[in-house]
């Protein structure tokens, strides 16, 4: 009897680490295969490769759009963070603490953006920002401004969702044990509050980043002439024509966020707020 | 430190009554302890005290000083929180500095006064670990340190020993009670323990449903509870439901005739401490109250025995008798013989 029990129990184990290795397979041999490609040395990807090169990594810096389309991607991305983190974190604060009515529909609202195609949201972005040009008499469409502000709406899910979950870990006593040492609101905020929500923060931060980085669809709607993002320009290019650049562009963008993952990290164990 | 001066406190959330004008005085350098089950405002008369509940109506006055309006951050209240609350990015250094630091005090002196602090505590060289290294009671005493260094007027400790296991439990209540003695703490604690209470307290009050049912030393509440809630609550006590026809004449609903003290008449309960009742297989000589019953159940406690007799259909008595070397060891179902002086019957009327 113990040893069928063994053997099942066994068999279980091993059922299980097939599928998840099959999973894990799954999510990262294409990775692996674009990282393969980028140091092919021919033009044509095609199999086996005839040799290897990092050629296709020098041809990046010779073409402008590509480091033009990264330098704007990582402005909008670090600007439309920094915003998203000024509105997410006050807003998670208010939907842990504060039991106000219509508190859930807001809570689910905020999350909403995540949950909608990018393209609807790059649909109502433009239209939106058409109808703004026209009562205000200003130029809104296709700006720097009104691209950071479009990838705000997709941050601050982020920025929410994980700030929240943080904040619901914290004992709200440290905070009363803060006042009543002497600290008031602003500074019990600053120097308590603050730091036993740093894990969430940073966690919010980089993941509203990676999206705002590699956002497409939304994107789309809303760049203007002589302005476009990393993934359009990488959208552009495979248009006409496919040579192992774009696996160069795509390395370097997997090694930025990986290394932003592994710093993170270091300060924040990622596993424990994601 | 100081005197605090709690008057006509009232909490409502509105329809409920979460503190009815509660009044209290607690004198400089007492130990008082707040006594009641849970929900019964203990807590909430504290945070008001603390400043973290706003109350409804009524004062708080510390020092002399009306504070009911000042936010926590300006009353000099050192606290301790049944969860430490202790600042989990900080040092144990840090965590005691930081009361210090939020009163502008020289980084020099802070870093003296700490380690004052801590020593007092026997923590001396635990400065630098971080609240996660720390064991429970070693937490709860960082806590306590906390409160300490900011010099307080009044130490409020709310259950500040629920959280650590029943043997070091019994140990920090000692402690803390001498570091308050020696130190001349105005101290106010809330539990819901009344072993806890009964060893910590200079003074007690018995609180439930928002309202104090009666404030006194360990032995005003044990011998002369003011009601049977706290004659119930502090101790055990068996009541015998019945009637009073004339004064001094106490008729149970099971229909025994007995003597009370009081000139009450109407419907009373009759209260009994278990340890006050005598049990023997012979009737009892010379006792006010003379009754025999059968024994219908036994606990063996160790040191302690309680044995539940049935006098009548209607009516259950436990008494409670030292387990000594050839005594008396009842076996259910037994005839036996119960009785009490006067004196240890105490009536309410209902």
């Amino acid at each position: 009897m113990t040893s069928l029990t063994v053997i099942r129990r066994r068999a279980g184990r091993w059922a299980l680490n097939g599928a998840a290795g099959l999973a894990l397979a799954y999510i990262l041999l294409p990775l692996i295969f674009v990282v393969w490609l980028a140091f092919f040395r021919q033009e044509i990807p095609s199999f086996p490769p005839e040799g290897y090169s990092l050629k296709w990594f020098a041809a990046i810096l010779d073409q402008r759009k590509f480091v033009d389309g990264f330098s704007l991607s990582f402005r909008v991305g670090v600007l439309a963070t920094a915003i998203g983190l000024a509105l997410g974190v006050p807003a998670a604060l208010c939907l842990v603490r504060y039991n106000f009515k219509g508190r859930g529909p807001l809570a689910n609202l905020l999350l909403l953006p995540v949950v909608v195609p990018g393209v609807v949201l790059g649909t109502a972005m433009y239209v939106f920002h058409v109808e703004a040009e026209n009562a205000l008499d200003v130029d809104v469409l296709g700006t720097f401004y009104a691209l950071v502000a479009g990838h705000i709406v997709i941050v601050i899910p982020w920025v929410v969702r994980l700030v929240t979950a943080s904040l619901v870990g914290v004992d709200r006593a440290i905070e009363e044990a803060a006042q009543n040492l002497g600290a008031n609101a602003w500074v019990t905020f600053w120097r308590i509050t603050l730091p036993s929500i740093r894990p969430g923060i940073v966690a919010g931060a980089l993941f509203g980043f990676v999206t705002s980085f590699g956002n497409l669809e939304m994107s789309l709607f809303l760049v203007g002439a002589g302005r476009t993002t990393l993934p359009i320009v990488i959208l552009q290019y495979l248009e006409w024509k496919i040579d192992p650049t774009i696996a160069a562009v795509s390395v370097i963008q997997i090694l930025l966020i990986a290394i932003a993952m592994l710093v993170t990290d270091r300060y924040v164990k990622l596993s424990r707020v994601v | 430190m100081a005197r605090l001066e709690i008057q006509n406190l009232v909490k409502r959330y509105g329809d409920f009554h979460a503190v009815r004008d509660v009044s209290l005085s607690i004198a400089d350098g007492e130990f008082l302890v707040l006594l009641g089950p849970s929900g019964c405002g203990k807590t909430t008369t504290l945070r008001m005290v603390a400043g973290f509940i706003e109350p409804t109506a009524g004062h708080v006055l510390l020092g002399g000083q009306d504070v009911t309006q000042l936010p926590p951050w300006k009353r000099n209240a050192g606290m301790v929180f049944q969860s430490y609350a202790l600042f989990p990015h900080l040092t144990v250094a840090q965590n005691v500095a930081f009361g210090l630091e939020m009163r502008k005090i020289p980084r020099a002196d802070i870093g003296k006064r700490v380690e004052e602090v801590l020593a007092l505590v026997r923590l001396d060289g635990y400065g630098g670990r971080l609240p996660r290294q720390l064991s429970g009671g070693q937490q709860q005493r960082v806590a306590l340190a906390r409160a300490l260094a900011i010099r307080p007027d009044v130490l409020l400790l709310d259950e500040p020993l629920s959280n650590l296991d029943a043997k070091l439990r019994q140990e920090v209540r000692v402690e803390i009670r001498e570091l308050q003695r020696q130190l001349g703490l105005t101290t106010v604690m809330v539990t819901h323990d009344q072993e806890e209470a009964l060893t910590m307290a200079d003074r007690l009050v018995v609180m439930s449903e928002g309202e104090v049912r009666q404030v006194g030393s360990q032995r005003d509440l044990y011998e002369r509870p003011a009601n049977r809630f706290v004659a119930g609550f502090v101790g055990r006590s068996t009541f015998l439901d019945g009637t009073i026809g004339t004064p001094g004449h106490f008729r149970t609903s099971g229909g025994l005739e007995l003597k009370c003290t009081g000139d009450k008449t109407g419907p009373a309960v009759l209260s009994l401490r278990p340890e006050r009742v005598e049990i023997g297989l012979v009737p009892l000589e010379g006792l006010d109250n003379r009754l025999s019953g059968t024994v219908e159940f036994v606990s063996y406690l160790g040191s302690l025995i309680d044995i539940h007799v049935r006098l009548s259909p209607a009516d259950r008595l436990v008494v409670q008798i030292a387990n000594r070397e050839g005594g008396f060891s009842p076996d259910v179902g037994q005839p036996v013989h119960v009785g009490w002086p006067l004196s240890a019957g105490q009536v309410f009327t209902t």
